[in-house]
């Protein structure tokens, strides 16, 4: 799966077309174009307040745009007007936030079980299993009875993906999911992530996390102001762009100690 | 209610107050029965009659507790919905019945409802005791419904946005994921409530119920010696701690276990 096949072969599995919303009176997304394909890896970057959560929000339908078109998985996303409607979508769309958000009341284990059972109706032998399979997956298997309150923010953030996963998701939208985090557990979250796109997991990331990016993904979209100014390989986006402004903010990013610290992480 | 009991014991004062309830009041009783003879013989031949009379207050408490609560945490969420027509008359309801006196409240039900109801044709009773009951749930939802409110609105929208990205519903969320963690946070308060419905059920004696106040005033009117009329008063007391003691201890276990999360 490299960036330049990825588009000719997958077949779109989201897909954004002139898609504009506002908050009241404020524009938030101008006329947003976006084609995502089944198993590709895709990061949006792009300076704060530019619109990159209102994107991943109006994928999963917890917005709903004024006008264009947005199509899920065969789903028409912008014509659903009931909100079960807009549940049974999001129940195929997983989506991890910067703020891990576990239920505190819940151990490690019945945070994973509590959708699958409770909102598909899933058995819960076999979503129990599920769920130990997937703490196998984010390294944290000893950790299943107990509660987020006693966990790292690396750790908890290891587990809400997990949680997203239990849903067996058809693609997963990540939220600046390392933001938030201390420096040194930001590699361990990381470190899951790149195995679930390796597994050929559809994902969409909104991160700050430029070495990341650039590694990671099939395609980097950058916006600004509500526009995707550029989008392309990482190469294209990250070293050959002629756009001054994406230089100049890739530039002010990557060149930061935070990178160095992400090296010693394995990265 | 003016008879709300202080939110929070520190350990070393409610420590006090079992000594005073559970040795100190009992022991006045016993060695106070002990040196005068017949004031002991006196005591021991109203006791039945006293316990008929406590057995109502505790009839009374979990009725009108367990009544309350469900009525109160219903009214709570519906002042939470999203529908005006669901909202305004649980929000009309709280506001009216949280600044009502309960003395109030059971003189209303008490000569609001007949003595007996009429269906199909059979004749039931409707008892005293009943609208005690009626008037202390009112108030005490009433309350429930504020605390439920509160603690609904206390947990953080955060929880709210990841059971909706997980695919859950409204009341999916409420059930499941809200409810759940509002439970620990109104405890304290919820015993603040059940405790001053135990202290309540004696107001029920002023409009005839024969529970353990009313028992108290018939015992002491038929002996007519001061002495007795003193510790009769001094076994209510006693028996009123005793009733609000088992909820304070549920209310704290019931916390510690809610706490291990
Ligand atoms: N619910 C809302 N109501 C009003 N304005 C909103 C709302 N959500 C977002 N906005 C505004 O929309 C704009 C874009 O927000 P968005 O969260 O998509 O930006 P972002 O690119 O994710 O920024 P950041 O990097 O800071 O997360 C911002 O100006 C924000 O203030
Ligand atoms: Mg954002």
């Amino acid at each position: 799966m490299t960036a330049s096949t990825a588009t000719e072969t997958g077949a779109a599995i989201v897909k954004l077309e002139d898609v504009h919303l506002s908050f009241g009176q404020t524009e938030v997304l101008k006329g947003i174009d976006l084609t995502i394909n089944k198993g590709d890896a895709v990061s949006i970057i792009g300076p704060s307040g530019s619109g990159k959560s209102t994107i991943l929000r109006c994928i999963n339908a917890l917005v709903t745009p004024q006008s264009g078109k947005i199509t899920v998985a065969g789903t028409r996303v912008d014509q659903l007007t009931k909100e079960s409607e807009r549940i049974q979508l999001r129940k195929r769309v997983g989506i991890v936030f910067q703020q891990y958000n576990l239920f505190p009341h819940l151990t490690v284990l019945d945070n994973i079980v509590l959708a699958p059972t409770k909102i598909l109706g899933a058995d819960r032998t076999a979503t129990v299993k599920l769920a130990r399979e997937l703490l196998e997956k984010v390294r944290l298997s000893e950790k299943a009875d107990a509660y987020p309150g006693q966990l790292s923010g690396g750790q908890q953030q290891r587990v809400a993906i997990a949680r997203a996963l239990a849903m067996k998701p058809e693609l997963v939208l990540f939220d600046e999911v390392t933001s938030a985090l201390d420096p040194e557990t930001v590699g361990e979250v990381l470190w899951v992530i790149r195995d679930l796109i390796r597994d050929g997991m559809t994902s969409i990331l909104v991160t700050h996390e430029m070495r990341f990016a650039e590694e990671i993904s099939d395609t980097v979209v950058f916006t600004e102001n509500g526009r995707i100014v550029d989008h392309g390989s990482p190469q294209q986006i990250f070293h050959t762009t002629d756009n001054p402004r994406i230089r100049q903010f890739v530039g002010g990013l990557s060149g930061g100690g935070r990178g160095a610290v992400r090296d010693g992480e394995g990265i | 209610m003016s008879m709300a009991v202080t939110p929070k014991t520190t350990s070393t004062s409610s420590r006090v107050l079992r000594y005073i309830g559970f040795v100190a009041m009992p022991l006045i009783v016993i060695v106070w029965s002990l040196i005068d003879l017949s004031l002991g013989r006196e005591l021991v031949e109203w006791i039945p009659y006293l316990a008929s009379g406590f057995s109502m207050n505790i009839l009374i408490t979990i009725c009108a507790v367990t009544l309350g609560t469900t009525a109160g945490v219903t009214l709570g969420l519906m002042q939470l919905a999203p529908f005006w027509f669901v909202r305004l008359p649980a929000q009309i309801y709280v506001q009216i019945f949280r600044n009502a006196p309960a003395l109030v409240l059971i003189f209303a039900t008490t000569y609001i409802f007949p003595f007996e109801i009429v269906l199909f044709g059979n004749y039931l009773p409707f008892p005293d005791w009943v609208k005690a009951v009626i008037g202390l749930a009112i108030l005490s939802s009433a309350y429930i419904a504020e605390i439920t409110r509160g603690a609904v609105l206390s947990i953080p929208t955060t929880q709210w946005e990841a059971t909706k990205g997980l695919g859950f519903s409204r009341l999916q969320a409420l059930r499941y994921v809200i409810l759940p963690q509002c439970v620990r946070r109104s405890l304290p308060p919820w015993m603040n409530v059940a405790s001053s419905m135990a202290m309540g059920t004696s107001l029920a004696s002023l409009v005839g119920v024969h529970e353990l106040m009313h028992a108290a005033t018939d015992a002491s009117t038929a002996v007519r010696r001061l002495d007795f009329t003193i510790i009769a008063y001094v076994v209510v007391m006693a028996a009123f701690f005793t009733l609000c003691y088992p909820i304070a201890r549920l209310t704290r276990r019931l916390e510690q276990r809610f706490n291990a999360g």
